[in-house]
């Protein structure tokens, strides 16, 4: 069975017919091209597919494409505007904060979510509480060093000297 | 495509909601934040006929006190409940709040899914059988009714509820005057499942621990309500010693199942252990006291020991 769906994903409007068993991760990569969400356990531990709907970081693999009808979507394409990188992207390359990218995109979008809440008024998080975000997410290549460093730089506002 | 073929239902009432439950029965399965409900079946472990999709209902999101409890609706998420405050007089509850699986989960995760879903693993579950309280339950045939929580978790993934039913409400008794409680767990990342964890809810009367309630979870086929654990506890004084006893009595009384990361003998350690750091934690925050420190000799704390109160 399919079903309608109408959304809007990093700022453009989307209007499809989905089978209902569609998971929104699958949707976005194959019925729509954005392939930057990355797909690994698909039970939610990974945490790549990370993507943000109505603002908020939830785990794409575990929606399914019709729950996001009317919804707000932003996808790691979304996060750079007219050739200017995201902040947090501007910093994960300063740190070299991936390697194979694989988990970059979930990453940089539970991040995000961290950057919106500081500016909104969220106490900033130290270390630990950024160590805690990122146990949501998988990482094989990195030791989670310098995208701690990464993140740590942009929600705190201060430029650091990577490792 | 992951999950089986199912028919998707998204009612915009809760009165269409339960129609559809009284018309497909156990066939039909209510979809709350999904966190558990669709890695099964992204892994095929359950095949519903039916999917009713709870999440265009908000007269089943919010959070509300009075008449003795927090009442939260069972679509609240977590998140939210975790940064509105309101879990804070409930130390078990707010103990419980970050442990649940990670920030994006917890995004989408709703307080009574995971009630509901009943995984002998999961902090909230075991919080709301530690502190007391109940599960309201609707149906079209028969209205609603609360079921107490000593009487909700009936097995593995099983509840009290019937086939026709749905959670609308769960409701953590609100501390009185003396009152007090606590959970830690212990899991090999933060957000992981965790191998074993424990809550505990203590009322002091006059210095002394006058009514206990101890309960562990990820040792069985469900949370458990540990009686003897909780005797070891009444009538004594709070205090490392009182703390201990009650592990140790706890340790006693658990035959765990064991888990890929943490077999029996172990479980029964990390129970004997989380207990006295519930129990302590409660203590603590009764008495308003950061930390109290029941290692003798004035041992080092290991490292990890963030709250002093290993045993």
């Amino acid at each position: 069975m399919t079903r309608r769906l109408e959304c809007t994903v990093n700022g453009r409007r989307v209007t499809a017919d989905v089978e209902e068993r569609r998971l929104l991760s699958d949707f976005l990569r194959h019925g729509i091209g954005l392939r930057g969400t990355h797909v690994g356990c698909e039970h939610g531990v990974c945490g790549a597919c990370t993507i943000r709907l109505d603002g908020a970081a939830v785990r794409s693999c575990l929606l399914l494409a019709v729950q996001a009808d009317s919804a707000e979507i932003t996808t790691v394409e979304g996060l750079a505007t007219d050739e200017r990188l995201h902040p947090l992207q501007e910093a994960f390359r300063r740190h070299f904060a991936l390697q194979c990218g694989f988990c970059t995109a979930g990453i940089l979008m539970a991040a995000a979510e961290l950057c919106d809440e500081v500016a909104a008024g969220t106490p900033v998080p130290d270390e630990a509480g950024i160590r805690e975000l990122l146990s949501g997410h998988l990482c094989r290549c990195t030791g989670y060093e310098p995208i701690v460093a990464a993140i740590a730089e942009v929600v705190g506002g201060e430029e650091t000297q990577p490792a | 495509m992951k999950p089986p073929p199912f028919r998707y239902e998204c009612p915009s009432s809760l009165e269409e909601a339960l129609a559809l439950r009284q018309e497909h029965g156990d066939e039909a399965r209510p979809l709350a934040g999904g966190q558990s409900l669709v890695p099964m079946l992204n892994m095929r472990l359950a095949r519903p006929t039916v999917l009713v999709d709870l999440n265009r209902l908000p007269a089943l999101d919010g959070i509300a006190a009075g008449n003795g409890h927090l009442e939260i609706g069972t679509l609240t998420r977590q998140r939210r409940l975790e940064r509105s405050g309101a879990a804070e007089p409930i130390g078990a509850l707010q103990d419980a709040l970050p442990l649940v699986g990670h920030v994006a989960t917890r995004n989408r995760g709703t307080v009574g899914g995971s009630v509901a879903h009943a995984d002998p693993a999961a902090e909230l579950p075991l919080a709301l059988l530690a502190v007391g309280g109940s599960v309201v339950a609707e149906s079209a045939a028969r209205g609603r009714r609360e079921i107490p929580s000593d009487a909700f978790f009936t097995g593995f993934l099983t509840t009290a509820l019937e086939p026709d039913e749905l959670a609308v409400a769960i409701r953590f008794r609100h501390p009185l005057p003396g009152e007090t409680s606590a959970l830690a767990e212990m899991a090999p990342r933060h957000g992981d499942f965790a191998l074993a964890l424990a809550a505990c809810w203590l009322r002091i009367v006059d210095g002394r621990i006058a009514a206990a309630r101890v309960a562990v979870g990820a040792v069985a086929d469900r949370p458990l309500l540990l009686r003897r654990a909780a005797e070891a506890l009444v009538g004594q004084e709070p205090s490392p010693d009182a703390a201990r006893a009650a592990g140790a009595a706890a340790a006693g009384s658990v035959d765990p199942t064991g888990s890929l990361h943490a077999p029996p003998a172990y479980q029964r350690h990390l129970v004997e252990i989380l207990v006295t750091r519930a129990v302590a934690r409660a203590t603590a925050r009764a008495q308003e006291v950061v930390a109290i420190d029941p290692l003798p000799g004035g041992q080092a704390r290991p490292p990890h020991d963030r709250d002093g109160i290993l045993p």
